[in-house]
């Protein structure tokens, strides 16, 4: 268990509030409920909620997964710096954000659900959890050197490879013979023109 | 081509009766409620939300019926063990069992958001009732209970009050809101990245079911789902009285009505499957009170821990697997791991390999990186649950069974070989005939402990003179230089370089179409099961090479497929 990475729990937990949220203030609002402002309140704090809690964070060790077309709002998250990194404020944003909710029966579960991320976010800023963006890789361009072998420096004809080996030498596998320095034929080459 | 729909038929059978008994008890239940006269009072206050809210609570009481039977092993293992018509549909759609669960739980879900909705409607509706403004029959609805020897319809007797009151004041409505809490922290903790990053916190997260089966058992005890007696309504006829509700009154054509509220009906509907679910969880704990021994214990170098143990009547197949719990790591995780022996050996054996904080602890536990080995009766005490049957059991029942498997999901096939090995010594006649093995992996080092297992059947198959019999391919997907060349080098030897063995590695991965098809011509009118065990990616493209290769024809070649999954 000591190996739990909360702010993932409680992001997945922060989502599903936010969207609690929006659909109790949809209801409370379009059935006029007393008290239906607190609802279009709700429905506020829960789109910002989701628009927060979209971009996963990175996890600390092992590859994370993205959600879907998320790196959008990863850009915008990463221009606040600290006030998006940190578990902290997150927590108490959330709290905050749920308390209103409170006070329409519609929203009552959103604001449980929104408090109960806040607190499993404290215990992520008490482990020293970060938000972390996740970055696109940069895509490798090969290097166009290093996969290229030394090209063979004789030229054909070349006599076969034990006639080319020098008796030092390790087993090379397949490996075209460079002995370096200028090639002597053992047999006269004779360029015949026809 | 391939005709899928024979193969895949029963799961979307299934699942359309499931999708079907659901709207059939929603739409059945609705009409009820908004046709039946008993309730029309009550009607007048909700409208169509009080049918709404009913009608999806009955399916809320279907759904969690069956949300505990897909995850009974024990239950599924016996009925696996008798079915007796039609075993092979029926045993793959036993294996399907996590899906099932899935399936429910999104209808538990979806069930729950319209019985919330309906009942915020419902609430609000009977708090307005009770206002000056309201006027009518409504007025006179919600005054009824105010004198005595008058039993109230409307559960808010004032309108000097909210809500948020009224809810955290009846049974229904704080069971209803620890319900509601339980299956969200039970679903945010069960998507499939909280259960990548860690399995424990959605292992013990999902025991909140508990206080989930508990609140729901109680919700209804309020009885505020109000209805007329029915000796109220021989006396008082609500077609004609609803227009006269000035002239109500103790004697006359229209006596006071008497409402009565509804009995809660969801603990008759889920107490079945609770038993069942405790005897599974009491079945497990008894098994953990047996004692197991422990033979053998063999570390191998690519972080694999091979356990052999022994326990007082235990029985297996090949294929089969088992649960593991080690109280010195972790009292409340049980983990499943396939038994890697086959059942004529007089031990049972398992595989481990370090690949989580669990089974890290465990090797570390058995000592699997110090250097000297540790004494019998200083080895940690382990219990197992098991085995339970999975699809490889059906190995045996195919004339031709592909076997294909994936790095450490060869273990299944471990213990189906070691099987076919002991089967082939003791000269049984075997309704198997031929027999193809695809093992496809990263990483050489973790031939080594298989590699001994199929020398030795290489070898007695020669002797029997059944060479034919077993077919194996072998797939190295990794390698570095110093490996390319060391294998370009021994290329033309008899034996592989990397194996020992006479056949040889391929390198790469296979191209699956090429072996289907030389499969479906050298087995032109035989049924061929196919079973795998690995990578989700996989299992689609091989479950798309069994439909195509499959023929139209009835009397042709068909492939089977079978997965296994942890």
């Amino acid at each position: 268990m000591g190996q739990i990475e909360w702010a993932m729990w409680a992001n997945e937990q922060a989502l599903a509030s936010g969207l609690i949220l929006i659909m109790g203030g949809i209801v409370a609002t379009a059935g006029q409920f007393t008290k239906w402002y607190f609802g279009v309140y709700s429905i506020g704090a829960g789109v910002f909620v989701c628009l927060l809690e979209y971009p996963r964070g990175k996890r600390r060790k092992g590859s994370t997964m993205e959600r879907c077309g998320q790196k959008y709002m990863t850009k915008v998250l990463k221009l606040f710096g600290p006030l998006t990194r940190n578990y902290y404020i997150r927590a108490f944003l959330h709290l905050g954000l749920s308390v209103p909710a409170g006070f329409l029966l519609a929203t009552i579960l959103g604001t449980a659900c929104l408090a109960i991320a806040s607190s499993i976010y404290l215990l992520a800023a008490v482990r020293g959890e970060q938000w972390i963006p996740i970055e696109p890789k940069p895509k490798e361009r090969p290097q166009v050197g290093a996969t290229i072998k030394q090209p063979p420096s004789n030229p054909p004809p070349r006599p076969p490879a034990e006639a080319r080996k020098k008796p030092s030498e390790e087993e090379a596998a397949g490996a075209v013979g460079v002995s370096g320095g200028p090639q002597e034929n053992p047999v006269p080459v004779i360029d015949e023109v026809v | 081509m391939g005709c899928w729909i024979l193969n895949e038929s029963l799961s979307i059978i299934l699942v359309l009766s499931w999708l079907g008994v659901n709207l059939y008890l929603f739409i059945d239940t609705f009409c009820w409620y908004e046709e039946e006269e008993s309730f029309l009072y009550t009607r007048v206050i909700l409208g169509s939300t009080l049918a709404w809210a009913r009608a999806s609570a009955v399916c809320l009481n279907f759904n969690c019926m069956l949300i505990l039977l897909p995850i009974s092993r024990n239950l599924i293992s016996f009925m696996r063990g008798t079915s007796t018509c039609c075993r092979g549909p029926w045993r793959r759609q036993l294996d399907k069992n996590l899906k099932f669960h899935k399936l429910v739980a999104y209808g538990i879900a979806v069930n729950a958001t319209i019985h919330i909705v309906a009942h915020l409607c419902n609430l609000q509706r009977y708090h307005w009732s009770q206002s000056a403004h309201a006027e009518g029959l409504l007025a006179v609805l919600s005054k009824l209970g105010n004198a005595p020897n008058e039993s109230y319809l409307n559960p808010i007797r004032t309108f000097h009050t909210n809500t948020i009151t009224e809810l955290l004041t009846t049974i229904a409505g704080v069971t209803g809101l620890i319900i509601s809490l339980a299956l969200i922290l039970i679903m945010t903790s069960s998507t499939e990245f909280i259960r990548q990053v860690s399995y424990e916190l959605f292992w013990y997260t999902h025991h909140v079911f508990i206080i989930f089966f508990i609140s729901l058992a109680i919700h209804g005890a309020g009885r505020i789902v109000r209805g007329q007696t029915p000796e109220s309504q021989l006396q008082h006829n609500v077609t004609f009285c609803r227009d006269h509700y000035a002239q109500w009154q103790k004697a006359a054509p229209c006596p006071m009505p008497q409402f009565s509220g509804k009995e809660p009906s969801a603990w008759k509907w889920v107490l079945g499957p609770v038993v069942l679910y405790a005897f599974e969880r009491i079945i497990r704990f008894w098994r953990f009170q047996q004692d197991v021994v422990i033979t053998k214990v063999v570390s191998h170098p690519s972080g694999v821990l091979e356990l052999h143990m022994k326990k007082r009547n235990f029985k297996m197949d090949p294929g089969q697997y088992i649960l593991i719990q080690c109280p010195s790591v972790s009292w409340l995780e049980w983990h499943p791991f396939t038994l890697t022996s086959a059942p004529q050996e007089n031990f049972f054996s398992v595989h481990i390999r370090a690949s989580g904080d669990w089974t890290e602890a465990l090797c570390k536990a058995f000592g699997a990186e110090g250097p000297a080995p540790q004494e019998p009766w200083s080895l940690p005490r382990l219990a197992v649950d098991g085995p339970f049957g999975t699809a490889l059991t059906d190995v045996f029942q195919y004339p031709v069974s592909v076997c294909i498997a994936a790095g450490i999901g060869v273990t299944p096939f471990a213990s189906l070989l070691k099987s076919i090995w002991y089967k082939c010594e003791s000269q049984i006649q075997l309704k198997l005939s031929k027999v193809y093995f695809y093992w496809i992996c990263r990483d050489p080092k973790a031939f080594e402990w298989f590699a001994d297992l199929l020398l030795s059947l290489e070898t007695l198959m020669s002797e029997r003179g059944k060479a034919h019999f077993l077919s194996y391919h072998i797939f190295l997907t990794g390698w570095d230089e110093n490996q390319a060349v060391h294998i370009a080098l021994h290329w033309d030897e008899s034996t592989d370089v990397i194996t020992g063995l006479k056949q040889k590695t391929f390198y790469g991965r296979p191209n699956w179409s090429n072996e289907f098809r030389q499969m479906a011509y050298a087995h032109p009118s035989s049924s061929i099961g196919v079973f795998f065990c690995g990578p989700k990616a996989l299992s689609k493209t091989l479950q798309r090479m069994c439909r195509l290769y499959s023929s139209a024809d009835p009397r042709g070649v068909h492939f089977y497929y079978n997965k296994e999954s942890f």
